[in-house]
């Protein structure tokens, strides 16, 4: 049967043995994604979502301590292959990341050109003179002047650099882009230039994005779909629309509230208390020491609840909504 | 207590009584322009990071400097807490005390009346130093010796930012406690030797969202308790209106725009702050459908900065002739509003 | 204290960390061992020799252990003096004269002859020597007479060089000839109960006379002896102590000057930095070994002079540069800001925020440097430019080239304080690469 999702992810666990104890950094996600479609993770520091980034992409450390799950990718399971077969197959080719601070993750002694043209050589087997040539073409895609390929990244801006990380995540046509906080090093005016760059791409190629961020009030000028992460798990998906305008689960609507809004009046709020420790998390549900909402249920961790307009959260609130 | 220090204190205390209306802080025609070398030996011009500041501010007044990367705020920043000397014009404190002509004891006792509140809470304390050691350092330096005074001091501001109970931090070392813990500690520091006014540089862009307006509310209050000057340097535009009262707007080592908060997104008038207004998202759905204007081209360098109005070569409002030849003066565009821009002249 | 407590978790995670921390435990106490029984004026004093110190002792005896792995069990050092139970000492009246006759009686149960016999007379008188007369008895019952002799008041008899023996033994030593079992070629050990009949006579009524027999075997001790008789124990000890210390403090010293003078530069820069870069290259061309040979011949070899110069010389190093490097990294911290925002001066700069930061590098660089200067301090003795007084391994492996140590097959002698070097080095380079494991992760958050 042919799938009509582009990525289903099934109980992807992610766990790193630190010196402290086993960090359960990702611990059982589940979402789906659409072709051209682009999906946001929100979270902030330490709910696991950069983790998650890795585990999609494979780049795990050496103190991995468990790493396990479904990631079905146009129907490929992607956990059960080698290491070797999924550098062969499947990263930079179906799936690329633009890191974290990309625009400082570019080779200083490596003119910009080269870095972008690599992966088309290294994945495609492409030829040098071949491979910048298709750099040059998604310079001119992403908005960097071509004649910057003979330049090095220090003779870039911050705006420029991260383009051309862009370039670079992009230039082997991959199903699936991953951008770990692509804007949050960048001004407000190259935020919107980079955001403005994301859209484009996405109407002219049929990339789907997963986008990860903190910023909650960017991750709205790309999203389709929107995923909130705490303390390493998914607690609500749901489509664009209704989550900016009325999330459902507790945390959402705290997160949503704490975001100074400048074209309204209210003011805005923040959540008192810290996220659990990752490392030996808490039993029944994580948010529920900071929940105003709290009750007695939420001692037993609550499953993710498939709302009936389609939206899923992980509430003991919405149980009765969910078996209607 | 030197001798000194007790006339310095003297001064200040008659100053205060003379000139209570004087402006907390003001700033004349400031202009901090570093030399740019070459080879070590050669001149190959200046970084003119500040080009021509000018402004007041009270006792007891919030102001926000709004900003890009390289527009100058950390430069004048800088000078304001004293660590850069101005290369012309001045910074004025309480009326009386001019940074240019401060010798080293006048500025060691100005850097105490300016808290600073620095971006990276982990990265401002040292790592080796308990939060203990680190509140007592700038008391050490400040001279005060008694050992029971400083930890009173500690346990007073501890409570202050809110970090109960006092006695299970003062032990902890800075990777034991959260981004917002530093940050409170950051906050602190700044406020131990009592200063009259607070630099906070980009103070909650490194915490998450949901402890930003916690830390903010927080030097908010500590504001109003103390009646402290505060300069906040950001540039998140959705922030300021709560937490200041007027905003200036810098542009390439210049202030472009100053109005206050209030009505900030209806009554902006320079372009620039059009442009960051119109770029500064919230959170709404309907962003993914459109695509937002943004001004063409990258801020200016500041050693070979455009003539006239900086703005001009990328400004959809620009005046051929006048905007790219003629420097505007600030222009009154309302009460307390001024804009440097020739549309309003 | 709870850093000092993670730092030794974190070490016993390293195998070889724990055995170096262990070995380094174990040369401080024999170090401290050496030193409390040994006072150091007492080494001084032993190692400048003498016979009135060293003369019971074999010359170039192996450790006595050495027995241990041999078939052929080496002679140990027998010495025999009128208080001991083996010896029998009686005085007989004839006529107006005395003589004294000393019984020597002993069990030779050895694999081999030993290396020289030496008796060695006391006596008493006024003007007339005591006149002696020998007689040696071997295990089956031979007698052989030994050449008559007056003795001074302090006198030695060597068996070699008795002429009447000599005439007597042929084809082999004299020492042989007392000990062989006879009419058996080459000559082979006889075993058994030997006695040495001195016999005494003494012409004036309060005169003395004393002997003491010495057979000196060829093994003496746990580390041997050396050309001069000296117990090379006494340099194996003594060695702890002055390694460790030179070590020690040259590579603290080192370490903690060139981290000030780093710190110093990279704080100040301009004009300062650039000084102490230039002369920082400088010194890295200079050849440290010769500089320090020259200072030794033309000046003086004192350990202290040389503990100076090594360290005068060690401290413009590449570690400045390296130092420098992770100064300039730290002093761009904004936590550096914040102190000079609310006051504080350069020098506590420096010191209490610059200085603190760089101390988890320092420990594993100072740790693996010490072993260095271990070896630079051996090499100079080795090479003849030690301390011309102290009891150190190195100039034990000197005395030992000089006096072609392996040409002779006393490899004791060059291979114990070799080995205790290569094992002190060993203590610390294992301990500081480990230290360096550990440390250096921490760094990255600078």
């Amino acid at each position: 049967m042919p799938e009509k999702t582009l990525l289903r992810v099934e109980d992807l666990k992610l766990y790193f043995r630190a010196t402290r104890g086993v960090v359960q950094a990702v611990d059982g996600v589940y979402f789906t994604l659409n072709p051209n479609e682009a999906m946001v993770i929100i979270g902030e520091s330490g709910c696991g979502k950069s983790s998650m980034a890795k585990a999609l992409l494979r780049l795990l450390p050496r103190n991995v301590h468990t790493y396990s799950g479904k990631v079905f990718l146009n129907g490929t399971e992607l956990i059960s292959m080698s290491d070797e077969e999924y550098r062969q197959q499947i990263r930079w080719l179906k799936i690329s990341m633009v890191p974290q601070a990309a625009m400082n993750a570019l080779n200083p002694v490596l003119r910009v050109g080269d870095q972008v043209a690599e992966p088309m050589m290294v994945h495609h087997g492409v030829r040098k003179e071949e491979a910048l040539v298709q750099a040059a073409n998604m310079f001119q895609r992403v908005g960097v002047p071509v004649d910057f390929l003979t330049r090095y990244p220090f003779e870039l801006s911050g705006g420029m650099r991260q383009r051309a990380a862009i370039a670079m995540a992009l230039v082997t046509a991959p199903d699936l882009v991953i951008l770990d906080e692509p804007t949050s090093a960048l001004d407000v005016l190259t935020q919107a230039n980079i955001m403005n760059l994301l859209k484009r791409i996405k109407k002219e190629i049929a990339t789907s994005f997963i986008l990860i961020t903190h910023d909650i009030a960017t991750s709205s000028e790309l999203a389709d779909r929107v995923g909130v992460m705490y303390a390493g798990q998914m607690v609500e998906l749901s489509d664009a629309h209704r989550f900016f305008t009325a999330p459902l689960h507790p945390y959402s609507q705290k997160l949503m509230a704490s975001v100074p809004k400048l074209r309204s009046t209210v003011e805005p709020e923040f959540i008192t208390g810290q996220p659990p420790s990752l490392i030996n998390p808490p039993t029944g549900c994580r948010f529920a020491a900071r929940c105003p909402l709290r009750f007695e249920k939420c001692d037993q961790d609550p499953p993710m609840f498939q709302h009936p307009d389609g939206r899923q959260v992980k509430c003991w609130l919405y149980e009765k909504e969910a078996r209607s | 207590m030197t001798v000194q220090d007790a006339v310095v204190q003297q001064e200040t205390l008659s100053g205060a009584d003379a000139l209570s209306n004087a402006p907390l802080l003001s700033i004349q025609n400031l202009r901090v322009w570093f030399e740019l070398r070459r080879f070590g030996f050669g001149h190959a011009g200046y970084v003119k990071a500040v080009d021509g500041v000018s402004f007041d501010l009270q006792q007891g007044e919030a102001v926000a400097v709004v900003g890009e990367s390289g527009c100058g705020k950390s430069s004048l920043m800088k000078t304001i807490l004293g660590l850069n000397r101005p290369t012309e014009g001045d910074v004025v404190f309480q009326g009386k005390y001019r940074i240019s002509q401060m010798d080293a004891k006048t500025l060691r006792w100005y850097r105490r009346q300016v808290g600073y509140v620095q971006q990276d809470p982990y990265g401002a304390l040292p790592p080796f130093m308990n939060v203990q050691r680190i509140l007592e350092e700038p008391m050490i330096v400040a001279g005060i010796s008694d050992k029971k005074e400083r930890l009173e001091r500690i346990h007073k501001v501890l409570t202050e930012v809110k970090m109960t109970p006092v006695e299970e931090f003062l032990p902890k070392f800075p990777h034991m406690i959260s981004g917002g813990q530093q940050q409170r500690v950051v906050i602190a520091r700044a406020m131990i030797l009592e200063p009259k006014l607070l630099v906070a540089d980009e103070p909650v862009s490194m915490l998450d969202a949901s402890v930003r307006v916690e830390i903010l509310k927080l030097l908010r209050g500590l504001q109003e308790s103390h009646n402290l000057g505060v300069i906040y340097i950001t540039h998140d535009l959705s922030t300021v209106r709560y937490f200041s009262e007027r905003i200036f707007v810098m542009y390439a080592g210049q202030i472009v725009e100053k109005s206050p908060v209030d009505n900030l997104l209806q009554d902006a008038k320079h372009p620039y702050t059009h442009a960051l207004l119109a770029a500064t998202s919230d959170p709404d759905a309907r962003n993914a459908e459109t695509f937002k204007e943004v001004p063409p081209g990258e801020p200016p360098s500041l050693v070979k900065p455009p003539t006239g109005c900086r703005f001009h070569p990328r400004c959809p409002h620009i005046i051929r002739g006048e905007c790219d030849v003629n420097v505007p003066p600030e222009f009154e565009v309302g009460p307390d509003h001024t804009a440097a821009c020739w549309l309003y002249k | 204290m709870n850093a000092l407590k993670n730092t030794f978790r974190d070490i016993s995670q390293y195998p070889s960390a724990v055995l170096g921390l262990v070995i380094i435990v174990l040369l401080v106490i024999f170090a401290v061992y050496a030193v409390v029984t040994i006072p150091y004026n007492e080494a001084i004093r032993m190692w400048r020799g003498g016979e009135e110190i060293w003369g019971d002792y074999p010359r170039n005896a192996a450790p006595a252990w050495t027995n241990w792995f041999s078939a052929k069990k080496l002679p140990e050092t027998i010495i025999l003096t009128t208080d001991d139970e083996r010896v029998k000492k009686e005085i007989q009246t004839v006529g107006s004269n005395q003589e004294v006759i000393m019984h020597y009686v002993f069990d030779y149960p050895y694999d081999d002859f030993p290396q020289e016999m030496i008796i060695f007379f006391t006596s008493k008188y006024d003007v007339k020597q005591p006149h002696i007369t020998m007689k040696w008895v071997t295990p089956d019952g031979r007698e052989l007479r030994m050449s008559q002799m007056s003795v001074r008041r302090s006198d030695q008899y060597r068996f070699e060089l008795d002429e009447r023996l000599k005439r007597r033994i042929k084809d082999m030593t004299v020492i042989q000839g007392l000990f062989a079992t006879p009419d058996v070629m080459p000559p082979t050990i006889q075993k058994g109960q030997y006695e040495l009949q001195i016999s005494a006579l003494l012409f004036e009524p309060n005169a003395e006379v004393d002997a003491k027999l010495v057979i000196y075997g060829k093994v003496h001790g746990l580390a041997g002896t050396d050309h001069l008789r000296r117990d090379l124990m006494v340099a194996m000890l003594w060695g702890a102590p002055i390694a460790l210390s030179f070590g020690i403090l040259a590579a603290l010293g080192t370490s903690v000057l060139s981290m000030i003078i780093a710190a110093v530069g990279s704080w100040f820069g301009g004009a300062v930095d650039e000084v102490i870069q230039r002369i920082t290259e400088v010194n890295l061309v200079l050849p440290v070994l010769p500089i320090l040979i020259m200072i030794g011949t033309l000046y003086s070899r004192s350990i202290w002079v040389i503990l100076g110069a090594v360290v005068a010389l060690s401290i413009f190093s590449s570690s400045i540069k390296t130092f420098r490097a992770i100064f300039l990294q730290i002093k761009e911290a904004p936590y550096i800001e914040a102190a000079r925002s609310y006051g504080a001066g350069n020098l506590r700069i420096i010191f209490s925020y610059l200085i603190p930061r760089l101390i988890p590098v320092l420990i594993p660089g100072f740790v693996i440097g010490i072993p260095s200067y271990v070896f630079l301090e051996a090499s100079l003795a080795v090479l003849g430019l030690g301390d011309p007084v102290l009891p150190t391994w190195g100039k034990v492996i000197n005395d030992a080239q000089a006096q072609g140590a392996l040409f002779n097959g006393h490899y004791y002698w060059v291979l114990q304080p070799a080995v205790l070097l290569m094992i002190t080095g060993l203590a610390f380079s294992m301990l500081g690469f480990a230290l360096d494991r550990i440390f250096n992760p921490r760094l990255r958050g600078v």
